[in-house]
């Protein structure tokens, strides 16, 4: 019986140590995870395969957040706009150079990974509130950028943009479109959780343990806080544009400080420094609005719903439940949703013996 | 160049820059004492406004009377507010700390919205709406009352920091906490009011927006304005947020003067601060009087 470990520390070297699976079992589950995710458009209607597409791309922008908050302790509260730009990057270079669309969201990554850079190697000399201001200012600045520049990001009507294409297939169906979404998951993923078994990975973890030991243990801080940003930054940009060739269209509103907070939540839903917690917490935040508006479906006509205008006032009633979701987890799951799911892995292994 | 426009923008950058001031001030009362950088100080002046707002309106209160128990009401709101939810997040990382209070903002905000609307709503006149001349220049009296609230406000955090017992617990325990404990003072009881004290300057802040531009969500705005403005004087120092806030204020009444002469660009008044943030970072990050944070392993 290899599915379980047992309980103690029995990992003796390196290799044991920063092992992704650590059973056999384990990888075969998380195969067979993938294998019925695949299988997922058989079962699933437009509707369900929409918000896994969204959970998809918004996963992946939460985990380069995640590398960046959770991993590296640098606190970004501009998110949203890279994720923008990942967006408008995509789009622009489909429409101007005809680049197509395939190559265009790794194109926008990469794009809005060096401009993460630049903005990150003025952030390597800040860290803590100091940090989150000025990236609350980047995150205006930004903005701003994005209101004035018609020539890229279609000003206030936004940019129009297509469906990626391969060999003549079109992904422009909600089926197609989230395997296109679900490879970059997983590519995406494999890549951060291979990040975290290397020496750079290590390092990143070291800056946010002890950034002043770590600097004397010969870690660069200035290298890895930028390389840490520009990382971030990719993963926006990746998200950003998955996101654009999905809805087909980008508009400058939609990338507001609420949606940088939104991300925010997502990390810390799942859990500061978790691969995994970033999706389950991207997933909680999408299906958050969802339960909220049939909470307000379900007492639709009721004397509640008549005396506190819910129909009417349900994106209000959204954005209060974001907020109070942050804190509570705060507040009662500090750790997230990943330790929540060790929780209750080892409650199973444990069974019946779990205390 | 327009030499009259010129005056107006400055006398209206002052006059707003005493209120980012203000504001900023009530937001470092917080961070000195608690440590807790405050996102949701903006909130403080919109939960304030509408509150006192609707005292006016659907009470019909006198407005000394509305006022009063608008402030009463923010006291207990900020009370409530740092022992529900900061209380149990003392000892977390930085990051946590901020992510609750713009949790809060968040929260907030849309209560707000959810119970007034979207729409901004006038104070019922409390004030004649008379004409001033100063100095050459053409002044609504509203706005040289709020000048006045502010003054008054900034004179008595002088007082209160300077000869009340209250003011000097807070000085000692944001010096050093262990040390104030030791020497009887309440560190959680400082904390809540620090809070509490916050909560009522702002929401006066909020107050007298609202009585000059009416009630909306876009006073909530002021408190991401409050970030140029403590950076710029030092995030524990506060003289350096009164003079910072001012400094913002000029700041974005002169961008939109440049803006409107030469520039045409549009939208400088918004984000010229933020460009002074970044800037300020960059060169100064402690700010013109804050302290230099030394570090020991």
């Amino acid at each position: 019986m290899t599915a379980l470990t047992p309980c103690g520390d029995w990992r003796a070297s390196y290799r044991a140590d920063t092992t992704i699976f650590p059973t056999r079992n384990s990888r075969i589950a998380l195969l067979l995870g993938i294998l019925l995710l695949c299988c997922a458009p058989l079962v699933f209607g437009r509707f369900e395969l929409s918000l896994l597409i969204n959970i998809g791309f918004l996963g992946i922008a939460a985990l380069g957040l995640n590398i960046l908050v959770g991993f590296t302790g640098q606190i970004s509260i501009g998110h949203a706009a890279f994720f923008g730009l990942g967006a408008f990057v995509s789009a622009y270079l489909h429409e101007r150079y005809h680049v197509p669309v395939l190559l265009c969201i790794p194109l926008a990554g990469i794009f809005t990974a060096f401009i993460g850079l630049i903005f990150g190697a003025p952030a390597a000399r800040l860290k803590g509130l100091y940090l989150a201001i000025a990236t609350l200012a980047a995150q205006f600045i930004l903005e701003d950028f994005f209101a004035r520049a018609q020539w890229f990001t279609g000003g206030v009507a936004g940019r129009m943009t297509e469906s990626p294409v391969l060999f003549g297939f079109a992904f422009d169906r909600d089926e197609s479109y989230f395997y296109l979404t679900l490879a970059w998951v997983i590519i995406m993923f494999t890549a951060a959780a291979n990040l975290m078994r290397s020496r750079d990975g290590r390092a990143l973890v070291a800056v946010r343990d002890h950034y002043l030991s770590a600097e004397m243990m010969g870690i660069n801080l200035a290298y890895y806080r930028t390389l840490s940003f520009g990382i971030a930054s990719l993963y926006a940009g990746i998200g950003g544009a998955l996101y654009a060739h999905y809805l087909l269209f980008a508009s400058v509103e939609a990338f507001n400080i609420l949606f940088s907070i939104q991300f925010l939540g997502m990390v810390i839903i799942g859990g500061l420094g978790s691969v995994m917690g970033s999706l389950m917490g991207a997933a909680f935040m999408v299906m958050l609005p969802e339960v909220t508006q049939m909470g307000a479906d379900l007492l639709a006509g009721s004397s509640i719903d008549r005396a506190l205008k819910l129909g009417a006032s349900i994106s209000f009633l959204r954005e209060m439940v974001v907020g109070a979701a942050i804190i509570l987890f705060l507040i009662f799951e500090p750790d997230g949703l990943a330790r929540r799911w060790r929780l209750i892995k080892a409650y199973w292994k444990l069974y019946p013996y779990s205390h | 160049m327009d030499t009259s426009l010129l005056l107006q923008l400055t006398l209206n950058g002052l006059i707003v820059g005493m209120l980012y001031g203000v504001v900023a001030m009530s937001f470092v009362l917080i961070y000195k004492a608690s440590q807790v950088v405050n996102f949701a100080q903006g909130e403080f002046l919109l939960v304030g406004a509408w509150v006192c707002w609707w005292f006016l309106t659907e009470w019909q209160l006198p407005f000394y009377a509305g006022f009063a128990f608008t402030l009463v009401f923010m006291m207990l709101f900020g009370l409530v507010l740092q022992v529900v939810v900061l209380r149990p997040l003392i000892g977390e990382p930085v990051i946590s700390v901020i992510m609750a209070t713009i949790g809060l903002g968040i929260f907030f905000q849309a209560l707000m919205k959810w119970i007034f609307g979207v729409f901004a709503k006038p104070f019922p006149p409390i004030f004649a709406m008379e004409q001033v001349r100063v100095l050459g220049l053409e002044v609504q009296t509203v706005y040289l009352a709020s000048l006045g609230v502010s003054l008054l406000i900034m004179a008595g955090f002088g007082w209160f920091f300077k000869a009340s017992k209250h003011g000097l617990a807070m000085r000692a325990t944001a010096f050093d906490q262990q040390v104030a404990q030791s020497l009887g003072v309440s560190v959680p009881k400082v904390f809540a009011m620090s809070w509490a004290i916050s909560a009522v300057v702002s929401a006066v802040a909020g107050v007298v927006v609202g009585v000059v531009n009416g009630v909306s969500s876009a006073l909530s705005f002021y408190g991401i304005k409050v970030f140029p403005a403590v950076i710029l004087g030092g995030l524990d120092s506060i003289l350096g947020a009164v003079l910072g806030g001012v400094i913002v204020g000029l700041l974005e009444n002169w961008a939109h003067y440049i803006d409107s002469q030469w520039l045409n660009w549009g939208n400088m008044f918004q984000i010229a601060p933020f460009y002074g943030l970044v800037l300020i970072l960059l060169i100064k990050p402690y700010g013109l009087f804050g302290t230099k944070n030394i570090e020991r392993v």
